[in-house]
């Protein structure tokens, strides 16, 4: 791609529009992974007393907030996907067409 | 008896840490009775994955072919595909013999293998796919000087892959030795031969094919086997937690942390290695090439996802169930032992729960995982050394492309070759740091160049040179002075570097190094250039626009 064509596509609205979804989408979803991990992991590091509370029957704190981050981890990636496809690929091609 | 102590940790992811606590590395290693029903599944599962190899070798005629697959795997294919690089030996029977032996702390393996996905899904999948064509170097070196961002790329892959092939073949001995009855040295020659013709006939599309049937055999599996078990506690999970506190001989310290892990800052340190270094390894960031586009590597990483998590909650319940149903059993385990060692958790449940044909079949598909893992890291390595220091950097890209693929397939028998050397070599030593070293120079060297070029407008070619090798130096640097290697493998007695695992250090000392690296030299000339081509950069990583093989209509 030339200067000039790569100044182009820039240029479009829908370029502005894409870039910065993505990047609203991509980095707060970002930083709720990493809270939602450090948090667990320095709960775990630094607070294993309040992880060994019992909470169902035998069962301990630890359990469901580890199973927690699990599931976390896949919807957020689910969250990103549904978003991504309805209004990124759109995007794409609006840019792509646009200039032409 | 022989006692091969370090044969558990190895195959074990348990591995990273190293310290496994005395229950779990203690495997006292008799070489068991042949196992034909895992001998005759095990042959059957060579004979498809043979079959496909060469159904995959008449499709395998280009570069992109080889080393990509063509980009006709779809999302879906190619996140299970992922999901079964992960799915390694050493996370099923690793994990679960850690679940065993220290209750919730083998709880924080498995999550941190799998948040790095997220990382890669919200920052890198998509601008992945849309600058690379074959390896993680393309797009760490794209905009940069080649020959030495190349280089270094290539030579930090190849310390990953080798250190990660290490850890695997070694694993793989010891494991077959002790589920077939094969002496260690023809388990090794067999793992490295038949993935030589899986990666040399039928390239990325054998290794796809071969991994996709592995994680669906290995995921039903494992699924049954979670199902049987929990059918056993009536479906009650009070029960399983209850009979699992009794039966460990550590009591209710099971359900609280600190088994194994006892310092916090080595806890930390593994997080960061975990969770950044997904996003460094090369064979599995190398799988995004496989794909179309950037929607359907969006896809990937959402499968990978969902299965690896799946799994991983699998893995927890087969060994939390198995510390009373494997722990109680006098068939199972003698005087406090497991018989055949740690990692044998997971296959003893298999037969508590499914007889003589479900432990063949579980031993079956875990010799079939390491052959694909090892698969994929041998491609990856390849890859390296034929597209990257052969095409670009000693060729400087004036190779042909049918030179290249010979030049990959070359160093794929080489490679295949030195495996099979170097797991008889380390075939007594301790070797379970290797894998937690892998994960760091991956977080410590190859993310931060990667991503920074992604993201950075002003990062330079110095900065790259400076921040990876800063990186890659001091991952392995403070693993030799660490605990793992220092102590249990140099025989010193106190470690000057006291933590396990290097990354909380060494990956901030890679971004420092990227950052100095490019502000020293943001004046220069050559910095100007740079930073001019980072628009070009940009708008491709955005739209998919001249990517290679991308299907933009």
């Amino acid at each position: 791609m030339d200067d000039e064509t790569c100044a182009r596509l820039r240029a479009t609205p829908a370029f502005t529009e894409l870039e910065r979804s993505r990047s609203r989408l991509g980095w707060t979803l970002t930083a709720l992974i990493l809270a939602i991990y450090f948090g667990f992991v320095l709960l775990v590091a630094f607070a294993p007393g309040l992880m060994a509370t019992p909470v169902f029957g035998p069962m301990t704190l630890g359990f469901p907030l580890g199973l927690g981050v699990i599931v976390s981890a896949i919807l957020l990636t689910g969250i990103y996907v549904l978003r991504a496809n309805g209004s990124f690929d759109a995007l794409t091609r609006r840019i792509v067409a646009g200039p032409r | 008896m022989r006692r091969r102590s370090p044969a558990g940790a190895a195959v074990a992811g348990a591995a990273l840490l190293g310290a496994v606590s005395a229950r779990a590395a203690t495997p006292a290693a008799a070489p068991q009775a042949t196992d034909t029903t895992a001998i005759v599944m095990f042959a059957a599962f060579v004979l498809l994955t043979l079959a496909i190899t060469a159904w995959a070798a008449r499709r395998t005629r280009t570069a992109s072919d080889f080393y990509a697959a063509g980009g006709s795997i779809t999302g879906f294919q190619n996140g299970i595909a992922i999901s079964g690089d992960f799915m390694s030996a050493a996370s099923f029977l690793g994990i679960s013999a850690m679940v065993y032996a220290a209750g919730f702390d083998g709880l924080l393996y498995s999550i941190g293998f799998l948040v790095g996905w997220p990382i890669i899904m919200f920052l890198m999948a998509e601008r992945l796919r849309n600058l690379g064509r074959y390896s993680l170097a393309d797009v760490a070196s794209y905009r940069l000087s080649a020959v030495p961002v190349r280089s270094f790329a290539a030579v930090s892959s190849l310390v990953v892959v080798a250190f990660y092939l290490i850890a695997q073949m070694v694993g793989a001995g010891q494991l077959i030795q002790l589920l077939f009855g094969l002496p260690y040295l023809y388990a090794v020659v067999i793992v490295g031969v038949l993935m030589i013709f899986y990666v040399t006939f039928g390239g990325m599309i054998a290794t796809t094919w071969v991994q996709i049937i592995k994680a669906v055999l290995l995921l039903l599996g494992a699924s049954y086997m979670a199902f049987a078990a929990l059918a056993h506690f009536g479906f009650d999970l009070s029960a399983m937690f209850n009979a699992a506190v009794q039966a460990h001989p550590k009591k209710a310290a099971i359900l609280a942390p600190g088994l194994q892990f006892k310092n916090p800052v080595s806890t930390v340190s593994l997080g960061i290695a975990l969770m950044f270094g997904t996003a460094g390894l090369p064979h599995i960031l190398m799988r995004f090439f496989t794909v179309a586009d950037a929607k359907e590597a969006r896809k990937s990483v959402f499968w990978a996802t969902t299965f690896i998590g799946y799994f991983y909650i699998l893995t927890f319940v087969i060994g939390f169930a198995a510390i009373s149903m494997v722990g109680q059993n006098p068939a199972y385990v003698a005087a406090g032992r497991v018989i055949g060692g740690s990692n044998m958790v997971a296959i003893h449940l298999a037969h508590a729960v499914g007889g003589g044909v479900l432990k063949g079949f579980i031993s079956a598909v875990a010799f079939a995982t390491i052959l694909a893992v090892v698969s994929g890291l041998t491609l990856a390595g390849a890859t390296a050394v034929s597209h990257d220091l052969y095409a670009n950097v000693v060729m400087r890209g004036r190779s042909t492309e049918g030179r290249e693929v010979v030049v990959s397939r070359v160093a794929t028998i080489a490679l295949g070759v030195l495996a099979i050397l170097l797991g008889i070599a380390f075939e007594k030593q301790n070797v379970a740091y290797m894998v937690g070293l892998a994960f760091a120079v991956a977080a410590s060297a190859n993310f931060p160049v990667l991503l920074l070029n992604m993201y950075w407008r002003r990062f330079n070619t110095t900065g790259a040179v400076l921040g990876g090798w800063l990186g890659l130096v001091s991952a392995v640097a403070l693993t030799v002075l660490s605990p793992g290697i220092w102590v249990k493998v140099l025989g010193f007695h106190a470690a000057p570097f006291a933590y396990d695992n290097p990354a909380l250090f060494s990956m901030p000392l890679g971004f420092f190094g990227c950052w100095l690296g490019s502000v020293l030299t943001q004046n220069t000339e050559a910095a100007r250039i740079e930073a001019g081509r980072f628009e070009a950069l940009y708008v491709r990583s955005q739209t998919g626009i001249g990517a290679e093989g991308a299907s933009v209509h």
